[in-house]
């Protein structure tokens, strides 16, 4: 990892103006997934801009999980998962020859289903991503850790026990802790795999919340079952179906003026 | 509700809570499962009660911090109990990184190739072998191959028997010259009594010939020892240290993985952190299956009486020098001490209370070691 975050520790100050590239800012092109023999996606495409909230629903075993899962090639770690297409950032493929593996899951955070803190101190998991980077500074990890925190909305209320076991946080502390933990090694882009559904009302709301802050700093693709959830906090929406994406438009347009039927039916909740 | 109905109910329900009478088969059945389970505790009892009796009242002071006298009559087991530790100690600091980096390998790196199943098969059929052949396999292997080809290379230890003559062939005029020289020697002197010029010429050619070659590393051993032993309870490190490793969520891997680190960070890191109880039980119950062998290390240095441990000159540690069990030597061993007074014994019922005393020794170590073990499992089961 290049960039070490002393100006992001300050603040989260707008990143250097790229100029605007041609495509979008995150771009997934003819994307299909085989598990083995099985076919989990097919020939997704679509794109998502800079500093947005893309929301993936659908029922169960669409593929939405498994289609974030590409997208910081993660699921190349399931045994038997063959993928095909492209995914671009920056108008760059993840899959280049050139792209580190490393960097790339760096660029790229993800947040998964169920809270899943390392079974160390909370200070230690916010900064177990700097210390796999090489950050050894002491000032620069605290720093970095205190920004985390408070970034994910967590800091007032773990910053007299950053020495405590993360698993003594509730479910829902948990679950902003692994956000923290995420954003701790300055990703771009943010992964979220249902990030609430393991979680009370009261957790959710603040993990919403928090989703709607942390979209001026990263752009956000969040999979989701609950369509009230996606309403609330996406700017766009992507239907997934069966493997296939069904319809991808801007939030209110899907949830009000549906341009499919499979996507009526199923945010009316006659199907799904 | 009518009778009739309740009566149904009725029927309903003791068929259900089995208020009836079992048949004479299943009373049969459960007395004698009953009784064979009775049976197996009574046996129980009565060793571990024989043990505590009859060995309890040799456990003195004196009998654990003594080395053996009086031809092995009186004093204590001390020796065979350093012995016993140090081959388990030296054991285990060989066993658990081959051990730990096998299962690392199968789990983390070859997932279901060949290798990985060569390996395992490998291991499981290492886990049946009877004990007595890795006893010759330390012999043949270790003492004979390794230690005598060490010495050969290192300090020019003849091997065969043609080496043998090579060497005596060389040293043959050497020696006949210092002889000569002896004699003449002795007769400037004027030393004439037989006996006396035998015992100067044989000292005069000693000193001044080449030492012949000694053996160091090709005899029995506590090093080769803990090497046979270290095999042999491999298969335990490596089954144990697999579950251990498969039991840590793949969630918590796909999270250091999803923050960019490498494989050998998230093992590192937080694979083998999080399993680390599970292989340190296993650890200690092949410690304890260690201890308790006595098969393997039979032929390969486990002796009958040494007065004390095998120690190296003192060596400097910079503020203190002392010296170190030396690895390289025979040694006692508990279970061969009960072994060689129970049958080798010139006196094996005089020594009874001795037997008795270094089994009771041999029991608790072993009982406290998997005493560990369980602790560690509970601990780590109740935080996660």
């Amino acid at each position: 990892m290049s960039v070490l975050p002393k100006q992001a520790v300050k603040a989260p100050s707008p990143p250097p103006a790229r100029p605007a590239p041609p495509g979008h800012y995150l771009e997934v092109k003819n994307l299909s997934v085989h598990y083995g023999e099985t076919q989990a996606l097919f020939e997704v495409s679509f794109g998502t801009e800079k500093n947005t909230v893309l929301a993936l629903i659908g029922p169960s075993g669409c593929g939405k999980s498994t289609l974030i899962k590409a997208v910081n090639r993660i699921l190349e770690l399931t045994p038997g998962a063959r993928i095909d297409g492209d995914v671009l950032i920056e108008d760059e493929s993840i899959f280049g020859q050139k792209v580190d593996l490393i960097s790339l899951r760096q660029r790229v955070g993800m947040v998964f289903q169920r809270p899943n803190p390392f079974p160390k101190s909370i200070y230690d998991n916010v900064a177990y991503g700097l210390r796999i980077h090489g950050v050894k500074d002491r000032s620069t990890v605290d720093d970095v850790v205190e920004w985390a925190l408070k970034h994910s909305a967590l800091w007032d209320e773990v910053k007299d026990r950053l020495r405590t076991s993360a698993l003594e946080l509730s479910g829902g502390q948990q679950q902003r802790l692994c956000i923290a933990r995420a954003l701790a090694v300055q990703p771009d882009v943010l992964l979220m795999d249902e990030p609430c559904s393991a979680l009370d009302p009261i957790a959710t709301g603040k993990i919403e919340e928090l989703i709607m802050s942390l979209k001026q700093d990263y752009t956000i693709l969040v999979v989701t079952h609950n369509m009230q959830q996606a309403a609330r906090v996406s700017d766009h929406t992507a239907l997934m179906w069966l493997g296939k994406l069904i319809e991808h438009n801007r939030t209110e347009e899907v949830f009000t003026n549906p341009k499919e039927k499979i996507t009526e039916d199923y945010i009316t909740g006659r199907s799904g | 509700m009518t009778d009739e109905a309740r009566q149904s109910i009725e029927t309903a329900r003791r068929k259900v809570t089995g208020k009836t009478k079992a048949p004479l088969w299943a009373v049969l059945f459960e007395s004698l499962v009953r009784g064979i389970t009775g049976a197996v505790i009574l046996v129980l009892f009565f060793l571990m009660g024989t043990i505590l009796v009859r060995g309890g009242g040799q456990i003195t002071p004196e009998f654990l911090l003594q080395a053996p006298r009086d031809g092995m009559t009186a004093g204590g087991i001390f020796p065979a109990i350093m012995g016993t530790f140090f081959v388990v100690l030296f054991m285990i600091v060989m066993a658990l990184p081959l051990g730990v980096f096998g299962a690392v390998y199968m789990v983390e790196y070859s997932k279901g190739g060949i290798m990985s199943r060569i390996i395992r098969a490998a291991v499981n059929n290492l886990a049946g072998v009877p004990s007595i052949v890795f006893g010759l396999f330390g012999l043949g292997f270790f003492v004979l191959f390794v230690g005598r080809n060490l010495d050969h290379h290192i300090y020019g230890v003849p091997r065969t028997a043609e080496e043998v003559q090579a060497v005596q062939a060389e040293m043959a005029p050497l020696q006949a010259e210092a002889r000569e020289e002896a004699i003449n020697l002795a007769d400037e002197r004027g030393i004439t009594d037989p006996a006396e010029l035998d015992a100067f010429v044989e000292a005069y050619v000693e000193e001044q010939t080449p030492p012949v070659p000694r053996t160091v590393f090709g005899q029995g051993a506590m090093f080769w020892a803990a090497a046979t032993l270290a095999i042999l309870v491999l298969p335990f490190i490596i089954v144990a240290t697999e579950e251990a490793l498969r039991a840590v969520p793949p969630s918590t891997r796909e999270a250091a993985y999803g923050l960019g680190a490498t494989r050998w960070q998230v093992i590192s890191t937080v694979v083998l952190p999080q399993a680390k109880p599970g292989i340190l039980t296993g650890a200690i119950l092949a410690v304890a299956r260690g201890a308790g062998e006595l098969a393997p290390i039979l032929f390969v240095g486990v002796t009958f009486f040494t007065p004390g441990l095998p120690l190296t000159e003192p060596v400097n540690f910079g503020l203190f020098s002392v010296p170190v069990v030396n690895p390289f030597e025979e040694f006692m061993h508990l279970n061969y001490h009960i072994y060689t007074m129970a049958t080798q014994h010139h006196d094996p019922i005089g020594t009874r209370g001795i037997q008795f005393g270094t089994t009771l020794v041999l029991v608790a170590l072993t009982f406290v070691m998997n005493l560990m073990a369980i602790v560690l499992r509970r601990r780590y089961s109740k935080k996660s």
